[in-house]
């Protein structure tokens, strides 16, 4: 089963799953609990919170890439104690790539998590409530299954977009084979080289077969949650 | 004993302006006994549901004190303010608010896993029982009708083992035909449950089936309270305006003859004779005798098809809200009746106070919920 693909196309590939399923399982929690600060209080500040989360889709990838470099960098404010104190270095890793990547597609993920939850009526939750269920067993028997659909659709849309995360990555975490290197960065660099044109193409076949792999699970999956939800 | 003060004003804003013409206020107090319905009972906008989520705890009012059994729920004046949660007031609303990713059974576990160990009430399979549900159990609630919902919804809130159970308009969005199928349900919940039920409603069909106790509101105001039969003879409020303004009386079922298909009730005056029910003898039936079903003889009738003639004494000619038109009060041994008459007819027999008629009540002026039909 290797499609024509060499280890090294292989290792894109691999890396590239890995950093896209790192990347959602680091921002997904983040991104519930901020599309509920953002759905649900009042806090001050909240609409410059909002612009905050969303500035990923509207700033270019490098200059994103960039400020984590800024930040994450073994000089930066959060970047030099992380690898005094933790040993830990995000520059130029699997980790860093993954990190680009979340940064990236936090606001997807927030934005259909908001979505859901606005759907979540409330008056459920007041229901439960008088049944006698607490703040946290509210969220995890009502509130939390009624936005899974929500939850779900952000996780894939997150994963898809974080497999072809190009500037981002590029720029924190560089254009190193079977550490950062994923499938647009070998496709990048394919077409780079002399006669790579073959390469490209195939790695391209790839990321357009992921992306609508991973459509069509999001449909399919949307669809059980509707039903198992009585929406259907 | 739950008592109840409660201060509030709705500021006004756009959106409330769409729906009322300005600011809102409530400013109301009443108590309801141990056990029982208390209804509270007005037009839509009169802020019956707003008292309902301040008792639940779903609204802080900007004023008041809520006391249940003893215990302060709600007191803005010293700080206090029971959550929800806490406070055991399970509440079953219009819309009936059943949690669509779970069963019926689960959504009536929903509350009764989250009762106190110490709390008593009927069990799940008394309650099943009781509202007919059991065939329903495995279902999701998005395959159910709007009745069967609502009875599901009925049942979870009773399965929480509340102290006090709330009922916000609990038939409200039903067609005519769910609500017939649902409320003889919550005639038999109100006889289990043994325990104080407050019943938000703006019908009197509702009210005269199920409550002990009702709170007349109006503009946030509370208007009148008492018993249902003590308010119905009470010509100087809004209900008399209505169409099927009347005594209501406490009846039992004395015994049915179905051959000739009628049903004979006993009230404290006297018998009434009725098209034939089904309840059974010796249960308690409520009976509203509309007033402009009542009319009035000087001599005893005869050659009518009436079946109830009834022995009484005008102890009061009254005003009705028809300049042509009163309100003459009958007694019936201690019972009492109201008659809507046209003013001539009084002149025309001389009616006076100390006068003693025949009250004439048609058999079948009674229907099944005493509304207006």
């Amino acid at each position: 089963m290797s499609l024509g693909l060499s280890p090294e196309e292989w290792t894109a590939v691999r890396l590239s799953l890995e950093v896209a399923t790192r990347s959602v399982a680091v921002s997904l929690v983040p991104a519930v609990a901020m599309a509920w600060v953002l759905a649900r209080t009042r806090v001050p500040g909240r609409t410059l919170l909002d612009a905050l989360v969303h500035l990923p889709l509207v700033v270019p990838p490098v200059v994103v890439g960039w400020a984590l470099l800024m930040l994450f960098g073994i000089r930066g404010p959060i970047g030099a104690p992380l690898h005094d104190w933790f040993g830990i270095r995000l520059v130029f890793t699997t980790n860093g790539a993954a990190l680009a990547t979340a940064v990236m597609s936090f606001p997807l993920i927030v934005r259909a998590v908001r979505l859901g939850l606005e759907h979540v009526d409330t008056g459920l939750e007041a229901a439960a409530r008088t049944l006698g269920a607490g703040p946290l067993d509210r969220f995890v028997t009502v509130t939390l299954p009624l936005m899974s659909p929500g939850i779900l659709a952000g996780a894939v849309t997150a994963f898809a977009a974080g497999l072809g995360e190009f500037g981002a990555v590029i720029t924190f975490a560089s254009n190193i084979p079977g550490e950062t290197q994923t499938l647009p960065l070998a496709i990048y660099s394919a077409t780079q080289t002399p006669g790579g044109e073959a390469m490209a193409a195939r790695l391209a076949a790839i990321s357009f077969a992921l992306a609508v792999a991973g459509l069509l699970l999001a449909e399919l999956l949307a669809r059980r949650m509707g039903r198992w939800l009585g929406r259907g | 004993m739950l008592e109840v003060a409660l201060r509030h004003r709705f500021e006004a804003s756009a959106w409330r302006a769409a729906r009322r013409d300005d600011g809102f206020a409530l400013d109301l107090a009443f108590a309801s006994p141990e056990a029982g319905v208390t209804a509270l009972f007005g037009p839509s906008g009169c802020g019956k549901s707003t008292v309902l989520s301040a008792v639940a705890g779903l609204l802080r009012p900007q004023q008041g004190r809520v006391v249940l059994g003893g215990e302060v729920l709600l007191d803005t004046a010293r700080g206090v303010m029971v959550a929800p949660e806490k406070r055991r007031c399970a509440t079953v609303f219009q819309d009936a608010r059943l949690f669509p990713h779970l069963s019926v059974a689960t959504n009536l576990r929903y509350g009764l896993r989250r009762a106190p160990r110490d709390a008593t009430g009927p069990g799940f399979e008394e309650v099943v029982g009781l509202l007919g549900i059991d065939h329903l159990l495995h279902r999701r609630p998005a395959g159910l009708s709007g009745g069967e919902r609502q009875r599901v919804a009925l049942g979870r809130a009773l399965l929480a083992r509340p102290r006090l159970l709330l009922m916000d308009e609990p038939l409200a969005s039903l067609d005519a035909g769910r609500r017939a199928e649902v409320l003889p349900f919550l005639t038999r919940l109100r006889h289990a449950a043994r325990l104080p039920i407050l019943y938000v409603t703006h019908a009197l069909d509702e009210v005269d089936a199920l409550a002990d106790r009702l709170v007349l509101l109006q503009a946030g105001r509370v208007l009148a309270e008492g018993s249902v039969e003590t308010l119905s003879l009470r010509t100087d409020l809004p209900l008399a305006a209505r169409r099927d303004a009347g005594a209501v009386l406490a009846c039992t079922v004395l015994g049915h003859d179905p051959a000739r298909g009628l049903t004979r009730l006993g009230f404290a005056g006297g018998e009434l004779t009725l098209p034939l029910r089904d309840e059974p003898v010796g249960s308690d039936a409520r009976l509203r005798i509309r007033a402009r079903d009542v009319a009035v003889a000087t001599e005893r009738p005869r050659g009518l098809s009436t079946q109830n003639l009834l022995p009484a004494q005008v102890t009061g000619i009254g005003d009705a809200p028809s300049p042509h038109e009163t309100f003459v009060r009958l007694a019936i041994g201690p019972a009492t009746l109201l008659a809507r008459l046209t003013r001539d007819s009084v002149a025309r027999l001389g009616l006076v106070p100390g006068q003693a008629v025949w009250a004439v009540i048609k058999a079948v002026t009674f229907d099944r919920s005493g509304s207006p039909s």
